[in-house]
């Protein structure tokens, strides 16, 4: 570590204070991770408005099939005309309202803005291993996200095949308008993406194994570095997965290969592709796409360790137990893809095997929510809205969790496979969790990144419509989905036997039409607090953590002297003497930089 | 349930002012403008976390209250048996956890909301209780998945040799389906997309002898207590087979033959005729008279009165109309199925009849 420490400083000579930033290499071209992750925050933001106003065009088409909204000819042009909403634009708000949720929201959103924010304040390094490359990873991100949106524009409408685009649907323009020039789209945007999300967590992991400060052993990190370090390194496992898989289709659609294909009959034509199959692609997307519920999901729970030990003034509890249940997900993760499969066509026996790892993720699942409810217990727990949105993630965490014992047996698997059970479960269990976490992380690091406070009483108003929504939602939807209704259908009045879910439908969409509509209000606190917020001081919430030790200026460097050294782990709060009284006179809380004092032991955590 | 809506979105909304006023109040007297949460926060949120808990209670059982007829009638198919037994099982242990961890995390908000003079226990780690928390639920999902596996290799393992199954071909395509009965040899007759000519739209192999009796349908028609097995065949893309009242379902792959088996145990009939679908059948027809005096009124078409029938549908995103791509199950005795199965004209038949033209 010592050595860590001499190029640090050294660094400190070079860099610091000697050279002019103009406004472009300040604000754009920017290569200090405080700007970059305010760079993801911002583009992340304005995607999820993009990703969450057209999942309320379809939730209203759900609702309301026969209504005629002038909206949709607005925003949708010749696909909503006359206020009627076309087939194919519904698959194409669905497909790419995930694929923006998913990858461009809660990958680069959360992780992105966090991972950079954190990384290099809570291990105490003056910046990422590599400025220049974290710059890069975040300008092919905002490509990727400039594609994406403009495929929103092609002719023939965008991707429709679902955000899993399973070819040969995905494949064959014939078979749907928007396997054309969207699908191309999509696909460049994502290959683009994927690169982004690689030098990222490349960059994240050589930071959190080489820069950390003086004292800052592994087992001292806080939990947040933990997720942001596991999360790295699944990304780097299975997104390159992800790319083989994207590059194999692009071959299948633009040169005529058969990986994908065989045996197709389309529009009056026998296609000449032999031997390929659509399984093949299964497997590789989910290679990526199980861990990715991970890579989503980790950092929020990172968040949430933090959040929950700072304002319930308490360690957080099993620390070393936090630490395996991350890495043991992590491990688990990469074998459980098989569970989207079950009824794809595969060996039944592969099923058996991925029931069997798939449960067994529930273990440390449980394991760190009783770990969360644990550190609540005798706690003194202060509600700022950072904390109300981590408790909130434990409980959707849970509710969603369960529902995924049902889906993670292949047996009860095969009906509610594709229905609104999977809808409801995963958007609980990955998007309002992982969502929380982004909320209680802006909430918290607020007054880190802009210096300015969020005012508290929005942030209440925000988490309680949210947190009520949330359940409106997707609660009701578990019941519609064990009447057997499939997702993806444009419309249900084509069966009969669904015509009794119509009331539910409405008040879901109503629920999510709220929730909604909430989101301005913190919309609304975020933009205004960034210019008219109070004032923040160095350590609002008093936490022990490296971030809070900085000036509330932002420097390039991020500490003014020398780098601060580590003598403990970032949880003594409330710690106390034999006789009672706090190990620091008069404040419950003991920073990371602070020596153990006379008398102090330290724990074996 | 209008009327349920309107309260719920007034009283949403009514939170919602009285929030924001007293935003109002609490930023006008500045005394304490830190941002940072307060004893007279702690307080009020420590308190709704308590409410909300009661509000998730409520929630889950106006849910069970009001939905419990969303849920499937008994399985027409005999796996399905035991299918609903484990779903049950599952279903009961997931409440039992969630009941008591939400209680847990809420209740505890509440009681340990924080006050100035309150101080935090710092208890970092147990050994004991985090070895119990562990070995609890290794138990619970070990039980679980034995079972599972059990149950998912008898519905997994498909013998033709067994019994006397029928077989059955499901072909799919953008955007219907067609069963082909494999005829008095019970052998399916080679087929490729390859083939697909004029009226051999599934693409049979002509020169197989084994598919001249085999007999091309758009109705499912299955006897009672006979197990059938579906090979399923796709014509273009990926679809998929589900079968909800038999609690089946399988993917449609082209390029590749995939099976599922079941054997159904009770009629179209009998389904129809069970308390369940009897009381479903005419909250349905409710529902759909009085859309149709509304579409009457505006001067289109009444809706049709429903009546029950099985029902195969596509569950896998197939292109824009998906969402209406769906075939017909009726399950008879099988003297009925017999007198159907002799009306369809064989593949043979259908060959000579055009050559003849």
């Amino acid at each position: 570590m010592s050595a860590t420490q001499g190029d640090n400083h050294d660094h400190d000579h070079d860099d610091h204070g000697h050279h002019k930033e103009t406004f472009i290499t300040k604000y754009i071209f920017s290569q200090d991770h405080k700007m970059i992750s305010k760079q993801y925050l911002i583009t992340g933001i304005i995607m999820g408005i993009i990703g969450i106003a057209m999942s309320l065009l379809f939730r209203m088409q759900l609702a309301w099939p026969d209504h005629q909204f002038t909206i949709y000819e607005v925003l949708l042009g010749k696909f909503g005309e006359d206020g009627i909403m076309d087939p194919s634009i519904y698959l194409a708000l669905v497909t790419i309202h995930g694929t923006i949720m998913v990858f461009f929201v809660l990958t680069a959103g959360l992780s992105g803005t966090f991972s950079n924010l954190l990384i290099p304040l809570q291990i105490g390094a003056r910046d990422m291993a590599s400025g220049f490359l974290n710059m890069v990873s975040y300008w092919l991100f905002f490509l990727s996200s400039i594609i994406m949106v403009l495929s929103l524009f092609a002719e023939a409408g965008p991707a429709s095949a679902g955000w899993t685009i399973y070819p040969p649907l995905s494949a064959l323009p014939q078979a749907i308008g928007g396997s054309g020039t969207g699908m191309t789209l999509w696909l460049v945007s994502m290959a683009i993406f994927i690169a982004s999300s690689l030098l990222g967590s490349l960059n994240y992991v050589v930071t959190v194994i080489n820069l950390r400060t003086k004292g800052m052993s592994m087992t001292r990190l806080p939990l947040t570095i933990w997720a942001f370090f596991v999360t790295a390194i699944i990304g780097i496992v299975s997104f390159p997965v992800l790319l083989s898989a994207a590059l194999l289709l692009i071959m299948d659609r633009s040169f005529g290969t058969s990986f994908y294909l065989s045996d197709i009959y389309i529009q009056g034509e026998v296609l000449h592709n032999q031997g390929g199959s659509p399984v093949l692609f299964e497997h590789l997307f989910w290679f990526l796409g199980h861990p990715e519920v991970y890579i989503v999901l980790l950092p929020a729970l990172g968040i949430t360790s933090e959040i929950i030990a700072t304002n319930a003034r308490k360690p957080i509890f099993g620390y070393r137990a936090m630490v395996a249940s991350i890495l043991a997900i992590a491990f688990l993760s990469t074998i459980v893809w098989g569970h989207h499969m079950f009824i794809s066509g595969m060996n039944p026996f592969l099923g058996s095997v991925f029931t069997f790892t798939t449960l067994l993720i529930a273990i440390p699942s449980a394991v760190k929510s009783f770990n969360y409810i644990t550190t609540l217990w005798k706690g003194n727990l202060q509600f700022n809205p950072a904390m109300l949105f981590s408790i909130g993630l434990v409980s959707t965490f849970i509710t969603g969790g369960l529902t995924g014992i049902i889906l993670g047996d292949s047996t009860l698997d095969i009906n509610v496979h594709d229905t609104y059970f999977v809808v409801a479960h995963f958007h609980l269990v990955m998007g309002i969790s992982a969502l929380y976490g982004l909320f209680a992380g802006v909430y918290h690091w607020f007054p880190k990144m802009y210096g300015k406070m969020m005012n508290k009483n929005l942030g209440y108003v925000h988490f309680w419509v949210t947190a009520i929504g949330a359940y409106g939602v997707f609660f009701p939807m578990h019941f519609v989905g064990m009447a057997g209704l499939p997702r993806r259908y444009y419309t249900n009045s084509n069966f009969p036997y669904f015509d009794d879910l119509t009331d539910t439908n409405v008040l879901i969409t109503v629920f999510a039409l709220i929730t909604a509509a909430a989101q301005l209000v913190f919309l609304y606190n975020f933009i205004s607090s960034i210019f008219y917020g109070k004032k923040a001081v160095q350590n609002p919430w008093q936490s022990n953590t490296l971030e809070w030790t900085t000036p509330v200026e932002h420097i390039h460097g991020n500490w003014p002297g020398e780098i601060p050294s580590v003598f403990r782990w970032p949880y003594d709060y409330s710690k106390t003497n034999e006789n009672g009284e706090y190990v620091i006179a008069g404040q419950d809380y003991a920073p990371q930089t602070i020596p153990l004092q006379d008398g102090e032991e330290e724990m074996h955590h | 349930m209008t009327v349920f809506l309107t309260i719920v979105v007034i009283a949403l909304f009514g939170i919602t002012l009285w929030q924001m006023s007293k935003i109002l109040k609490l930023s006008q007297n500045s005394a304490n403008n830190s941002q940072i949460a307060n004893d007279k926060d702690n307080n009020l949120q420590g308190k709704l976390m308590l409410a909300f808990v009661i509000f998730l209670y409520l929630l889950t059982i106006y849910c069970f209250v009001q939905y419990h007829t969303f849920f499937l009638p008994e399985s027409a198919s005999e796996h399905g048996i035991d299918y609903d037994q484990l779903m049950l099982i599952s279903m009961v242990l997931i409440f039992v956890v969630q009941f008591i961890t939400q209680g847990l995390l809420h209740f505890f908000a509440y009681k340990y909301r924080g006050k100035k003079e309150n101080k935090a226990l710092f208890f970092a780690d147990n050994d004991k209780l985090e070895f119990i928390w562990t070995i609890i639920p290794v138990i619970v999902l070990a039980g679980l998945i034995i079972y599972g596996l059990f149950t998912w290799t008898d519905i997994m393992d498909i013998d033709e040799e067994e019994g006397d199954p029928l077989i059955i071909e499901l072909y799919a395509y953008q955007f219907d389906w067609r069963a082909r009965y494999s005829g008095e040899d019970n052998v399916l007759g080679k087929a490729n997309v390859r083939f697909i000519e004029g009226i051999n739209t599934l693409g049979l192999d002509v020169s197989d002898n084994y598919g001249k009796d085999d007999k091309i349908t758009n109705e499912l028609h299955l006897p009672v207590n006979r197990k059938v097995i579906f090979k399923m065949r796709s014509q273009d893309i990926l679809h998929s087979a589900y079968m909800p009242f038999f609690r089946a379902q399988m993917n449609v792959v082209p390029g590749m033959i995939t099976e599922f088996a079941y054997t159904p145990i009770l009629t179209s009939e009998e389904m129809r005729n069970s308390e369940f679908m009897v009381e479903k059948v005419a909250t349905i027809n409710k529902i759909r008279k009085e859309k149709s005096k509304k579409l009457v009124a505006a001067g289109e078409e009444a809706l049709e009165e429903y009546t029950f029938d099985y029902y195969l549908l596509c569950n896998k995103i197939c292109g824009v109309s998906h969402y209406n791509m769906q075939m017909k199950i009726v399950v008879e005795s099988e003297e009925d199925y017999e007198a159907w199965l002799k009306g369809q004209t064989t593949f043979g038949e259908q060959l000579s009849a055009q050559a003849s033209n």
